[in-house]
């Protein structure tokens, strides 16, 4: 379990780093795909049949989305890597970071223990055991998102209406024409 | 001690030395995504039971008791899901200010687009 | 788009409709089985998508035009707060279930746990026309090609 666990997050790992290395945008897309299925199998074998249909689904969009806007320019490659300094600066924060993730790991739960087993008035163990009684539901996710925690489901819609109302209005044809960039294109075209 | 929170964590600065890095706004999405998994993967291993089941009951089980003494944490996974979604969305408006950005400027690198940017601007 | 493939056509116009059945499945046995309002409203969408991608924005546009995506949108969020109001004048507290407080349905029947499956449909809806706007929008700017060209066909629909 656990070997297969760690596995999976390797192979999740070197996806990531392919898709921040190569040159082709259409690879890095493609391997970014591989990091997306791999978190959705990670996601069955921790027992979140949930997350694993939405995770693979939501990836299959992200992954139109993205091949969408680099398949124009399949085959030509992007600049050149980024400059020393900025590599140096970020290797230093990194590894600072992971010097502080060393000192939090030994104090978080051990893999395959809950939290909510450690903390004795932890929301998720009433959750568990008055979720069917209280909202009828067999599916306790749905329960805690649509009942117990309805407030968040109702932030979350507004997040989205927002985002998909940002789109609309960036790529609207009115704003394509009347931003001053886009009039000066349009000049500079004429 | 496992090295599953470790590799997470690798993940995670995998995503986030892309995003310090990297010039160009796909890579730079790519980079969001990366981080957003690590943090949903993060937050669903807090809530992992060793040998546990889903939090889903069922008809032919319906004793409350074993089952609450088995069942994986769903809090997790109820909020995971929100963000599952949520980053769907937020990746819709980053590539919605991408495709605009390349509608004016013809490249996804950044620095071509400071550069341009400050020529029109003289 | 002229030089897309018959059999690609053939097979996704028999395929979105499953596609379709089984977002509306895992919608509505949400509260009984691992799925839900999210995944099954992306499930949708992307049964849409399909034909956005195998046939071409104008196919997808009149199964689905703009505005009533837009419409899905808005209803969805609207009977999500209709029946957290609901609750409030009901139950006593916004959003509280009061259909199970009122009328518990027997548990693991599709007709339980009051107001669970209402919001699960209406997410589902919301996230369905939310989702196919957002790709259909960005599907529209040609990257690369002629931009224009493919927004006047959108805004004649």
């Amino acid at each position: 379990m656990e070997a297969l666990l760690t596995s999976l997050l390797v192979f999740m790992i070197i996806a990531a780093v392919v898709a921040l290395a190569t040159r082709e945008l259409l690879s890095a897309v493609i391997a970014l795909g591989a990091v997306g299925f791999g978190s959705s199998a990670v996601f069955l074998l921790l027992r979140a049949p949930d997350l694993a249909i939405t995770q693979i689904v939501v990836e299959v969009i992200a992954l139109v989305l993205l091949i969408r806007t680099t398949l124009h320019l399949s085959g030509r490659g992007i600049g050149e890597g980024p400059s020393g300094r900025r590599v140096r600066a970020a290797g230093l924060f990194c590894l600072a970071f992971l010097v502080s993730a060393l000192f939090a790991l030994p104090r978080l739960p051990r893999l395959g223990e809950p939290v909510m087993e450690r903390i004795a008035s932890a929301p998720s163990s009433f959750y568990l055991e008055r979720g069917l009684e209280l909202t009828g539901s067999a599916n306790l996710v749905t329960a805690i998102l649509l009942d117990f925690r309805a407030y968040d489901t109702l932030g979350e819609a507004t997040i989205i209406f927002t985002a998909v109302l940002g789109a609309l209005t960036l790529l609207r044809k009115k704003c394509l024409t009347s931003c001053p960039a886009g009039r000066e294109l349009e000049e500079g075209e004429r | 001690m496992s090295p599953v929170y470790l590799l997470v964590f690798v993940l995670f600065l995998v995503g986030v030395f892309g995003l310090l890095t990297r010039r160009n706004l796909i890579k730079l999405i790519i980079s969001v995504a990366v981080i957003e998994a690590a943090v949903n993967l993060f937050l669903v291993l807090a809530g992992y039971r060793q040998g546990g089941i889903a939090p889903i009951m069922t008809e032919q089980h319906p004793e409350v008791e074993a089952f609450a003494a088995r069942a994986v944490d769903p809090f997790p996974q109820a909020m995971v899901l929100t963000s599952i979604v949520i980053g769907l969305s937020l990746l819709a408006l980053m590539v919605g200010i991408s495709l605009r950005l390349y509608h004016i400027y013809g490249t996804y690198d950044l620095d071509e687009i400071r550069r341009a940017a400050r020529e029109e601007g003289r | 788009m002229k030089n897309r493939s018959l059999i690609v056509q053939r097979v996704s116009r028999w395929l979105a409709p499953f596609i379709f059945i089984y977002g509306l499945q895992v919608i509505l046995y949400g509260h009984l089985s691992p799925g839900g309002g999210f995944p099954g409203g992306v499930i949708l969408a992307s049964a849409f998508i399909l034909i956005l991608l195998s046939r071409g924005k104008e196919e997808a546009g009149r199964r689905l035009p703009l505005s009533r995506a837009g419409r899905f949108d808005n209803t969805g969020a609207l009977v999500f707060l209709a029946v957290g109001l609901l609750g409030l004048v009901l139950g006593g507290s916004f959003l509280v279930n009061f259909l199970q407080r009122l009328f518990p349905g027997r548990p693991f029947s599709l007709l339980s746990s009051g107001t669970i499956p209402i919001n699960n449909l209406a997410i589902g809806l919301k996230i369905w026309g939310g989702i196919f706007l957002a790709v259909l929008f960005l599907s529209v700017l040609r990257v690369g090609g002629d931009p224009d060209r493919g927004l006047k066909t959108m805004e004649e629909e």
